[in-house]
């Protein structure tokens, strides 16, 4: 029954993290860990390193991770389902609800005011990730010894590139990555 | 045959879901740094490239998915799933979307301690990490225009998003919260907003 358990629990986490990403983490953590006991602590902290480093949501990361070490593939399967489940009928009601009344005045408003406030929070995550870029602490501190200026050459090569010649942002990324597996292992 | 905008036609053909796959799947194993950065690429792909999609959907997409429950880049994808091809584009959106971190991470589960110390490894992730912040900036860039695209507006959208911005950035208020204002705000300064010229465009 240990894979209906991993549903269940995944499922759970799934329907209770609004607002994605981060927030979902102290639900893992409580499902994961204290709950059911499936990773130890030290195990819990090496899953959201690896899930910073690679793509794709943290929850994902942890589903399949999780899964795999309980019940092997067909554990991350299952986890990773449980997970999805929820966003699976809870968008495709909303979807129905979005296509049906947005032409409604009052959705209409709703969404008008909501675009720019998504931008704003879109353009925080960007601030975000541009200051962990730059700054090696991840504190805004403009001392030389803290500031990756390699970095700051690569942000703006990327952005030149994808600004004015419209290159395919994946390739860019994949360029970027490139460069600094070069560089910082030579310097 | 399926209506897009109100102009363009697409053949949702064999060829079609293979595109819409490989294109989600592409973008997913390219999703660094969490749900924004998916959607950044998102739009990028969708509605600048493919033309598939219009940006005031893609906003809309990014609220809903923002406020339901589960990890963003999920909720985006179904939603651009349903939207492109109902229930079966959203089976292919989502399995492309979860395929790439779900191969990763089982690959990873069997020895991962020894990647987390590599130098090479940590240099690409740096590098990544610029490009990634770049992509962002440039689509955040986009997004803002077309939101002040209109001038009756321009004032008040203009000071939603820096609200919305400085909330989170600067005072860590939960997204959450920011949303219910936006909402409220917009319900009550945008009346005469009826969103059917959206389509005309």
């Amino acid at each position: 029954m240990i894979f209906l358990q991993l549903f269940w629990s995944f499922f759970q986490i799934g329907l209770f993290s609004i607002g994605g990403g981060y927030a979902a983490l102290p639900l893992i953590k409580e499902q994961i860990v204290e709950l059911n006991q499936w990773l130890t602590q030290a195990e819990y902290n090496d899953i959201i390193t690896i899930s910073q480093m690679t793509p794709g949501p943290i929850s994902i990361n942890a589903a399949t991770f999780v899964g795999t070490k309980i019940g092997g593939a067909l554990g991350a399967v299952i986890a990773t389902v449980g997970f999805v489940m929820p966003s699976v009928i809870i968008i495709s009601i909303l979807y129905a609800v979005y296509k049906r009344y947005r032409k409604l005045s009052a959705l209409g408003s709703v969404l008008a005011g909501l675009r720019p406030a998504v931008v704003g929070l879109i353009a925080s995550a960007g601030v975000a990730m541009v200051i962990s870029s730059f700054f090696k602490d991840g504190t805004v501190a403009f001392r030389t010894d803290n500031m990756d200026f390699f970095a700051i050459i690569v942000f703006a090569a990327c952005f030149y590139t994808i600004w004015k010649h419209k290159v395919n942002p994946i390739l860019v990324i994949s360029a970027a990555g490139v460069a600094g597996g070069v560089f910082y292992s030579v310097f | 045959m399926f209506k897009f905008s109100g102009e363009k036609f697409l053949k949702r053909d064999f060829r079609f879901y293979i595109k819409l796959f490989i294109s989600c799947f592409e973008l997913s194993a390219f999703t660094f740094g969490g749900g924004y950065v998916m959607i950044s690429l998102m739009r990028k792909k969708f509605v600048e490239k493919l033309g598939w999609l219009n940006e005031e959907e893609m906003l809309d997409f990014t609220v809903i998915a923002q406020s339901s429950p589960g990890a963003i880049a999920i909720n985006t994808t179904l939603l651009l799933g349903f939207r492109l091809a109902g229930i079966p584009g959203a089976i292919i959106t989502v399995f492309a979307t979860v395929l790439p971190p779900f191969l990763i991470i089982y690959a990873l589960s069997f020895g991962y301690s020894a990647l987390q110390y590599n130098a090479v490894f940590q240099g690409v992730m740096r590098g990544m990490q610029a490009g990634v912040a770049a992509v962002i900036t440039d689509v955040v860039i986009g997004m803002a225009k077309s939101v002040l695209k209109n001038r009756a507006k321009a004032v008040i959208s203009l000071v939603l998003m820096i609200g919305a911005f400085a909330a989170v950035s600067l005072f860590s208020v939960n997204p959450m919260l920011v949303i219910a204002f936006a909402a409220v705000s917009g319900l009550l300064l945008f009346r005469d907003e009826s969103g059917e010229k959206e389509d005309r465009k």
